[in-house]
């Protein structure tokens, strides 16, 4: 089809004749495309040859393709679908990617033009876009050097400024975008780095002027994205033992990477360091992780531009579609979490009302209400930024249903149907997971005390329900000793302190998909965002108990000196000050908690999970004042 | 502005169990769907409608889901551009090759070089592009500029017009109404009545004028349509 320009051919124009008119010029493109109808497609074929220019163009040739572009969007009511159909595939085929900003411009010119044109061309012009969204697959590496880097903000910024021009001259452009935009989307197979670049014009979009109209899509269909990945990674991946016993524990450091590493500082790892080194190998996490940097970003810049209240309405959206269904979502409600973190307010107070409103509607299917009240207590467990009147006051919610709940059992059954009354459970395991965390920071406070004090727990957790038999027994044990030494209730007598351990029978109201075991915001194992997560996360070495009065103050901790020095102000203020006013390198700990993921190998053996003698005490490095025999 | 009608529709709307307890709502978000599309059974696109519920019973179809048909009388407002009628837009953008304008703020149009009729120039005055007539000094078509030009063609799928130019009562319809006025040489007879109705900015107003010019023209004021949508 094309003819080859190194021949004695010069080429389409007279290339000594360079200072031929554009007029000149588009009557002689007008006049190719139409004797194309009459039979003779010479002048045709050569236009085409010269849109197919690849590699590194010369001069000359970067100007032919230039002002055969320019003359092309002269033409433009000449251009005929069907006869032109080679030279339209050929534009449409071209990549920004491949050329410089002269070309880029010329190309994008003729792009918008024949959008506006002609309703037929919209749809293939619109795609040809965002298939630039992306650059050719030989051009991925090259995205790392500050040379791709440049092109790359040469190739998005035109593109963006395209999409918004073609919305401006035909209104309804957005609507047949987003579709193809959702269309084109790298698989979840594909590599990051396609993914990413993506994703992030995804985003692009959503802030720029045509985000009112697409805006939410994106999102939605990001957030869908997230839990496809998320499903892929596998709960064996992530170390995982389903006694469900030492909840609590599961966040202690590892004693070995202790010995290794003694200067770490008091920040407790999550559960999974070493878990983490074994999906750190994972790709399908490591794109998950990715994207949700990206979208944590994405976030903080519309929360910078003051959008966040919006942007949360399609995230909470998406959240009630996607995430709260899926089962066992296991990372991809980190983006709630740190939307909430920005505007603890709105955003934080939105979400705890929104999960504790599907929590008591009857309407709602029983694991959707279950789900959505393990995500609350999750929540508010580990908000750190929660204030403590929104924790009392859903609380108190929860409380008062549990209690109607049980009013209205007729009390005559000799033995209880567990699968029947699994949402009450549920509420009751809520309520409890979250006072082991939150008891202190209660009674600490005179107001919330006497509220707490007020509330009918007794009544609840007294019923012939018996929610302590069976909730989860390590926190039912853990609540049971801080409502001790908190003197929550009246009647201690009777409270079985005895070893609950043995009890199962959370299994038989968690269901198949043992919901009674399962905690949404229990530390982020993804390694990039979680930076986006740790400052305003509750870890459970943080939280100070009820029983824990007057302990650890000696001096020769050096390791948690900084969460000592705050224990001790605990105590002198009697009010919970959030953890975060120590300076710390995060760069230093990042470097730290990285060398921290090679893990010897025999404390993978042993499992996580360390000393079931004392479940709830810290390891003896940290706590000197207890050291118990094991180490 | 030619182009815009009223038409009267018998609907019935078969609504899910489900949203028994809100069937107004429901209702009213089933005819949204058919906005800003083109609709062949009305010959249009829809741009507005206003319903009224007929009967407060509603026959139950037998199936698995025993949907419920709600029977309304729905005035709907079309919107449909036949080739020779003459619409008015704004001009959005403008070049030596091309005009582009949008109507009624949803549907583009593109009017190409050689639909231009010879009396206009293109020029940059000023900085400015326009497009200039050469035998009026003050017909001057610019970005922004309120055109009135007659319709080629329709794409019904994106909505698309192709315009034209060359009618002698085409161009900027600020000096065509002028001129109008002032009894120059343009053809009066039919202009006359959709000139007053032209003018008109606001939609509503629009809407009047379009019973103005249909009771003028004689045009069939009901137009009965049986449609059965099926609840999604």
């Amino acid at each position: 089809m094309g003819v080859e320009l190194a021949t004695e051919r010069p080429g389409f124009y007279e290339m000594a004749d360079i200072d031929v008119s554009d007029s000149e010029l588009v009557y002689h493109v007008r006049d190719a495309l139409k004797s194309v109808s009459q039979g003779d497609s010479d002048r045709y074929n050569q236009l085409i040859a010269v849109m197919h220019y690849t590699g590194r163009l010369a001069p000359d040739e970067v100007a032919m393709l230039v002002t055969s572009l320019k003359a092309l969007s002269g033409s433009i009511s000449y251009i005929d679908i069907i006869h032109h159909e080679s030279l339209l595939s050929s534009i449409f085929g071209m990549s920004m990617w491949n050329y410089g900003p002269d070309v880029m411009d010329a190309l994008v010119e003729l792009i918008i033009s024949l959008a506006a044109s002609n309703g037929k061309f919209v749809d293939s012009c619109l795609d040809m876009l965002v298939r630039n969204f992306m650059p050719p697959k030989s051009y991925l590496d090259l995205l790392g050097h500050p040379r791709g880097l440049a092109r790359k903000h040469e190739v998005l910024d035109r593109v963006h400024s395209a999409l918004s021009h073609i919305a401006d001259l035909v209104p309804l452009a957005p609507m047949r975008l987003t579709p193809i935009i959702l269309q084109r989307m790298p698989h979840m197979f594909d590599k990051e780095a396609l993914i990413v670049i993506y994703v992030e014009s995804m985003l692009l979009l959503e802030s720029s002027a045509l985000g009112e109209l697409v805006g939410s899509t994106m999102l939605m269909a990001l957030v869908d994205r997230l839990i496809d990945l998320d499903v892929e990674i596998s709960w064996d991946d992530i170390i995982h033992e389903d006694s469900g016993k030492g909840i609590f524990d599961m966040e202690l450091e590892d004693v070995d990477d202790i010995i290794d590493h003694a200067e770490i500082d008091g920040f407790e790892h999550p559960r999974g360091t070493a878990g983490s080194q074994i999906l750190g190998t994972n790709a399908v996490a490591d794109k998950l992780d990715s994207l949700m940097v990206l979208i944590c970003e994405h976030l903080k810049s519309c929360a910078d531009g003051e959008r966040l209240t919006k942007v949360f309405e399609t995230l909470l959206q998406s959240f009630w579609v996607t995430v709260l269904n899926a089962y066992k979502s296991k990372f991809s409600q980190f983006v709630m979490f740190y939307a909430c973190s920005l505007d603890p307010e709105h955003c934080g107070e939105r979400f705890a009302v929104f999960l504790a409103d599907i929590f008591v509607c009857r309407t709602h299917p029983a694991l959707t209400r279950m789900s959505a009240v393990a995500y609350l207590a999750s929540y508010l467990s580990r908000g750190k930024f929660l204030p403590l009147s929104l924790i009392a006051s859903t609380l108190k919610r929860l409380v008062d249903w549990c209690l109607e709940y049980c009013h209205v059992q007729n009390g005559e059954e000799k033995t209880i149907n567990l699968e029947a009354h699994r949402v009450f459970y549920s509420g009751c395991q809520a309520i409890m997971y979250v006072l082991c965390f939150r008891m202190r920071s209660m009674m600490d406070s005179h107001r919330l005390k006497s509220q707490l004090l007020h509330m009918p727990l007794e009544p609840i957790f007294c019923h012939q329900l018996d929610p302590l038999k069976v909730c989860l027994p390590s926190i039912v044990e853990e609540f049971l000793r801080q409502a001790k030494a908190a003197h929550l209730f009246t009647v201690s007598e009777t409270f079985l302190f005895n070893n609950l351990l043995e009890s199962d029978l959370s299994k038989a109201f968690g269901g198949m998909e043992r919901l009674d075991m399962f905690f949404p915001f229990d530390p982020c194992l993804l390694k990039k965002c979680d930076r986006f997560i740790r400052p305003s996360f509750v870890y459970w070495s943080m939280v100070k108990t009820t029983y824990d009065d007057g302990e650890d103050c000696s001096s020769e901790e050096d390791i948690n000196e900084y969460f000592d020095g705050n224990g001790k102000s605990y105590m002198e203020s009697g009010i919970t000050r959030s953890l975060d006013e120590h300076d710390l390198d995060l760069d230093e700990f990042e470097y730290q908690l990285n060398k921290m993921s090679i893990t010897p190998r025999n404390s993978l053996k042993n499992g996580l999970i360390f000393k079931l003698e004392n479940p709830f005490r810290m390891p003896a490095r940290i706590r000197p004042s207890t050291s118990p025999e094991s180490l | 502005m030619e182009g815009l009608k009223v038409s009267d529709a018998n609907l019935v709307v078969y609504i899910h169990p489900s949203k028994a307890g809100k069937v107004s709502q429901s209702i009213l978000r089933e005819l949204s769907t058919l906005l800003f599309k083109y609709n062949e059974i009305f010959d249009g696109v829809v741009l507005a409608y206003d319903v009224t519920i007929q009967n407060k019973n509603a026959k139950v179809l037998p199936g698995i889901y025993p949907c419920f048909g709600v029977k309304l009388k729905a005035k709907m407002l079309l919107f449909s551009p036949k080739p020779d009628m003459l619409l008015e837009g704004k001009v959005v953008k403008l070049g030596k090759e091309s005009l582009h304008v949008i109507v009624l703020g949803f549907s583009s149009a593109s009017i190409a070089e050689e639909d231009i009729r010879e009396e206009f120039r293109y020029r940059i005055k000023h900085g400015e592009e326009v497009f200039a007539s050469t035998s009026h000094k003050r017909h001057v078509i610019k970005v922004g500029s309120m055109i009135q030009f007659l319709v080629k063609s329709f794409d019904e799928e994106i909505l698309h017009i192709s315009g034209s130019l060359i009618p002698v009562n085409t161009g900027s319809t600020k000096w065509l109404h002028k001129n109008m006025e002032e009894g120059s040489m343009v053809d009066r007879k039919k202009k006359r009545k959709d000139d007053r109705s032209e003018m008109h900015e606001h939609s509503t107003e629009l809407l009047d004028d379009v019973g103005f010019s249909l009771k003028n023209e004689g045009r069939p004021k009901k137009s009965k349509r049986q449609r059965h949508a099926e609840q999604s």
